[in-house]
């Protein structure tokens, strides 16, 4: 049976826009959504993998001894460096497991259990004896660390820029702010530990490889799987259906997925691999520390002439990643004089990466809060100091912006949080044991895009398939995705069925950089407007097979348009200081958005106030130790790994301003997924010397800290 | 973790026989604690005696006064309890500051008493600890150590005792009941949790085979003024950086008929406030008072390297909790 389609539909009211409850929130809330430790289909045969991790800082291992391991029931095998598969070369170094005897940091992985159950596979890691030569270690990052070097890049950008004289211009300024802020290392920590299920069919050039990843982005995962094993890539199917959070830190592909496909190669069964909590604080991430020295020179109204963020930060000792946290003082003020330069530091710790808002994050407390100092030094309201210091056009580019909503944001939540009846003066509300301030930063993300495919069918009963490999890690893709894909065609969101989180789909970049509905969403609006254009000039009954339409942005979605394109936000926190003992808790955050259209402002209040809690959590609770006896980090559970809880966050409440800008994508849309953390943790800080008096610049604020200050 | 047995018993006796039956048994309430421990590979138990189902989840009333609390009531049952929220409100409000929801309805009265630091050293079978393993060295002493003991700690052990309820139990002059081999005993809950001294290894004064049956709250400390209260890195959710248990009844006359004050945070076991509490008794409870008395007490501090902060935070607490009870007398 064929349906006949009316050549001229009447339109249905546009999705976008609309407020669109998540397509798989039923399945999520009611269990039956799967992740990639808990697929339906786990064959009867599956073995499950554990993890040894080394217990040194710096050294090679000697030795393993795997008797006590393979003597115990149920244990399959236990690779090591020197038996696991060798595999083929990667440019992450981090994925090169079980390949030589070093032990680049603690917690790095130096054998593999093997096991019938996962409580066999525990029990058999356990038994592994490693033996060490160990070296000295120092996993201790100072400002003046000998080994400091600055690195070509910074987040793909150059370390070091400079426009004038910054030194100069800062000693002639009449008012001059120089301070120094210091960011812990931080955990991404997702509530979905990492975890991999993987299976080999078939022999030789026959052989298939299929994993389940949790991952946020099932294309390079395969892409690296590929060199790895030796493979082509179609021989390889990465599934990452669904992901509960990754925050960057499943952005690239991590040991767990080499290890499971490793090991049911070596035993001939599909392999489970679920990372238990403990193990992720070293083999998945951080944010690495920063000590940030911001120096700021102005003129007695405000007017800054000279702008310098300097930035050093660690890494690891076998691959360098740069926390960017210099980058937004390129983009926000204007001043004729400007340094921003960042070094880092090589220590015996595990390897940083992304975490929510790598560089805009740490970067825009320090610059946001040494705006704040200024704005004291002043005796200039702080919002009024950014207006005076708003540029034409992006300070470090020339380049216009392509929309600049900053001070849209400012106004905008000073009338909604009630900034004019503020009493400027710091630790002047006391009531009882409580301090109470208010606090203003600014906030920044880039607008950033990549080249997707997608395809669009019109099938012949109807409904529509839209399918890209896109991946939903819990921001509700798949309906913002569906919801750009019925307004294309020009129908009902619900005729409209998204599939994604598959290799086996039309090939996608991965989540991250807030940059996932812009890439995708480009591609399957592409896909639909040509499907409807097919359509259009269809006569007759569908075919069975439907008729299909595929998009790749390689073209538009690579071209580098003649504007500087970033989102921006103000951030505002009223916070209160237990003056006996040093607590500080928030008692409202409000954040104001210019981040282009709001595709669903359901899912975008979610991810905007989910950031605000991230930034919330990195301002008053979140810190890791490297343990400078042992390495590695101290805290490895969620009990002592501090996210924010609900008491922690009473009133969070997100908005934003209309803005069009044509210069984006088809949608008009900026990522949403990071600007919300970005001034957080400033507008907290500065809520604080408010309500106190006192400047906090190291970051978490935890009575530790704050207590001894207020005596 | 290492394979064990399980045996689930039907009653007191049944469980101490299984106890004695199995070398390396363990006793298993709600397990919150001793099955992460167990999966790490810290706690090697042979057999676990399951005792979450023993008759022992009852709250009464001895017909002598006080409230007898059963070793298997949850923690959630007991804090929302009326007569505990009339009468020892101190202790209901210690149980709600401590861990989750969903760790209080499953966590037992015994349990909580029996749980284990969580010194990160401990929990990490890479490193040295004395408590894990005795004569390996103490790794936080030296290493990373801000959560850790002020009061009472020795060169073994500068661990503390996690339990937010046990701070209350002791200020409220609670005792514990102990079935054994040898028959039933009772102790202190102030006795109950030792020092580390030379054996940090052993947290309490249980003896091998020994079953918590009961926590007795007296009839002494019944419905007198009392508050808990608790400083900690979020509001919800986390150990106490410093906590305060304080019962405190003023007489007529305006002078200290009864003060009882417990630290939690601070030390290897509840740390009972002896020194503050003798300068009060019988004196009028003045700010000046008050804060003559705390400061005695923390005289006897002996911060880390980096837990100074919990000297003045445990006074200013201490401090605060004794003046509110002071001021909300009738």
């Amino acid at each position: 049976m064929h349906s006949t389609r009316a050549r001229v539909p009447a339109a249905p009211a546009p999705a976008l826009g609309v407020a669109t409850e998540r397509i798989e929130g039923r399945d999520k809330v009611t269990g039956t959504a799967r992740y990639a430790g808990e697929h339906a289909r786990t064959p009867p045969d599956c073995a499950y993998a554990w993890p040894v991790p080394a217990t040194v800082a710096r050294g090679r291992v000697t030795a393993v001894d795997t008797a006590g391991a393979l003597a115990l029931p149920g244990t399959l095998a236990v690779l090591t460096p020197g038996t696991a598969p060798r595999l083929g070369e990667s440019d992450d170094p981090t994925l090169a497991v079980l390949q030589d005897d070093a032990v680049p940091h603690r917690g790095w992985y130096v054998a593999l259990a093997v096991a019938e159950t996962l409580e066999d596979a525990r029990a058999a890691a356990q038994a592994v004896r490693v033996t060490y030569a160990t070296e000295p270690h120092d996993v201790t990052l100072t400002e003046d660390h000998p080994d400091a070097y600055r690195p070509e890049q910074a987040g793909g950008r150059p370390a070091l820029r400079e426009r004038g004289d910054a030194g100069g211009a800062f000693t002639a300024a009449p008012v001059r702010v120089d301070v120094t802020y210091r960011v812990p290392p931080l955990h991404n920590h997702p509530m979905e530990p990492h975890a991999a299920f993987a299976r080999w069919d078939g022999e030789g050039d026959g052989a298939h490889l299929t994993v389940y990843d949790s991952s946020q982005g099932a294309d390079p995962v395969r892409t690296a799987l590929a060199a790895l094993f030796r493979l082509p890539e179609d021989r390889i199917t990465v599934v990452s259906e669904h992901v509960g959070g990754g925050f960057g830190s499943k952005g690239t592909p991590r040991p767990h997925v080499v290890l499971a496909a490793m090991a049911a190669r070596h035993t001939g069964r599909p392999v489970k691999l679920a990372l238990p909590r403990g193990h992720l604080a070293a083999v998945v991430g951080h944010r690495a520390p920063t000590i940030q020295r911001v120096r700021l020179g102005a003129e007695h109204d405000g007017t800054l002439t000279s702008l310098s963020h300097e930035v050093t930060t660690h890494t690891s000792r076998v691959k360098e990643f740069v926390e960017q946290a210099g980058l937004p003082a390129r983009v926000m003020y204007a001043s004729p004089h400007s340094l921003t330069d960042h070094h880092v530091v090589p220590l015996d710790v595990p390897t940083p990466s992304w975490m929510r808002a790598p560089g805009e994050a740490p970067g825009m407390y320090a610059l946001e809060s040494a705006m704040d100092e200024l704005a004291g030094a002043l005796g200039m309201d702080p919002i009024e100091l950014r207006v005076r210091n708003e540029p034409a056009t992006e300070p470090d580019s020339g380049l216009p912006f392509s929309s600049r909503g900053l001070l849209a944001c400012l106004r905008e939540g000073a009338h909604r949080f009630g900034w004019a009846d503020r009493d400027p003066r710091p630790a002047a509300r006391r009531e009882g044991r409580w301090l109470t301030g208010t606090g203003v930063a600014a906030a920044t993300y880039p607008v950033l895009v990549s080249p997707s495919t997608a395809a669009a069918t019109a099938r012949h009963d109807g409904g529509y398939d839209i399918t890209v490999n896109a991946t939903d890690i819990g921001t509700g893709a798949r309906t913002v995705l569906a919801q750009i894909a019925a307004d294309a065609l020009g129908v009902a969101v619900g005729s409209v069925s998204i599939g994604i989180g598959s290799t086996r789909l039309p090939r996608a970049p991965l989540a991250g950089g807030s940059s996932g509905t812009a890439s995708w969403g480009w591609a399957v609006h592409r896909a639909c407007t040509r499907l409807a254009e097919r359509l259009a000039r269809h006569t007759g009954p569908l075919p069975a097979e439907g008729v299909t339409a595929v998009a790749d942005t390689a073209e538009e979605a690579g071209r580098t348009p003649p504007f500087a394109r970033h989102a921006f936000g103000a951030h505002f926190a009223e916070v209160q200081v237990d003056t006996g003992t040093g607590e500080v808790r928030v008692r409202r955050l409000l954040g104001v958005y210019a981040a282009g259209r709001i595709l669903n402002p359901r899912t975008a209040r979610s991810q905007f106030i989910g950031g605000m809690v991230m930034g919330l959590g990195m301002a008053l609770t979140e810190h890791s130790t490297a343990d400078p006896a042992f390495g590695g980090f101290a805290e490895r559970d969620l009990a002592s790994y501090h996210v924010p809880s609900n008491a922690d966050v009473p009133d969070v409440d997100a908005h934003w301003i209309d803005e069009d800008d044509p210069h984006l994508n088809p949608m008009g849309s900026k990522g949403i997924g990071e600007i919300g953390i970005v001034g957080t943790p400033a507008a907290i800080g500065n809520a604080v010397h408010h309500a106190t008096g006192v400047r906090f610049r190291e970051l978490p604020l935890t009575p530790d800290r704050v207590l001894p200050a207020l005596a | 973790m290492k394979p064990y047995g399980y045996v689930r018993a039907r009653s007191v006796e049944e469980a101490t026989a299984a106890h004695a039956a199995h070398p390396g048994a363990r006793y298993l309430a709600g397990g919150t604690n001793l099955v992460d421990l167990m999966k790490h590979g810290v706690e090697t138990p042979g057999t676990l005696v399951d005792v979450s189902r023993l008759p022992l989840d009852t709250v009464e009333e001895p017909p002598g006064g006080g409230l007898r609390v059963g070793a298997t009531v949850r923690n959630s049952d007991l804090a929302a309890h009326p007569l505990v929220r009339e009468r020892y409100p101190v202790l209901s409000q210690a149980l709600l500051a401590g861990a989750s929801g969903q760790l209080r309805n499953i966590a037992t009265t015994g349990g909580n008493l029996l749980q284990r630091t969580r010194c990160p050293y401990f929990q990490d079978t890479g490193t040295p600890c004395n408590k894990r393993a005795p004569g390996t060295g103490c790794a936080a002493r030296e290493g990373v150590h801000r959560d850790h003991a002020v009061l009472g700690h020795s060169p073994h052990c500068v661990a503390t005792h996690p339990s937010d309820m046990a701070v209350a139990l002791a200020a409220l002059d609670a005792t514990v009941e102990l079935r054994g081999p040898d028959g039933e005993r009772t102790v202190p809950v102030t006795e109950f949790h030792r020092l580390p001294g030379d054996h940090p290894e052993r947290d309490t004064v249980v003896r091998p085979g020994e079953l918590i049956t009961a926590v007795v709250l007296p009839p002494g400390t019944a419905g007198l003024p009392s508050a808990y209260r608790k400083a900690r890195d979020r509001a919800s959710y986390a150990f106490a950086l410093a906590s305060v248990a304080a019962v405190l009844d003023v007489a007529g006359d305006g002078t200290v008929r009864h003060v009882a004050l417990a630290f939690g945070g601070l030390a290897h076991r509840p740390w009972r406030a002896r020194l503050a509490e003798t300068a009060l008794l019988g004196a009028a409870p003045t700010e000046d008072a008050l804060a003559h008395a705390v400061e005695a007490e923390l005289g006897l501090a002996q911060p880390l390297r980096d837990n100074a902060f919990k000297v003045p935070l445990a006074r200013n607490l201490a401090h605060r909790v004794l003046s509110e009870l002071a001021a909300d007398r009738p």
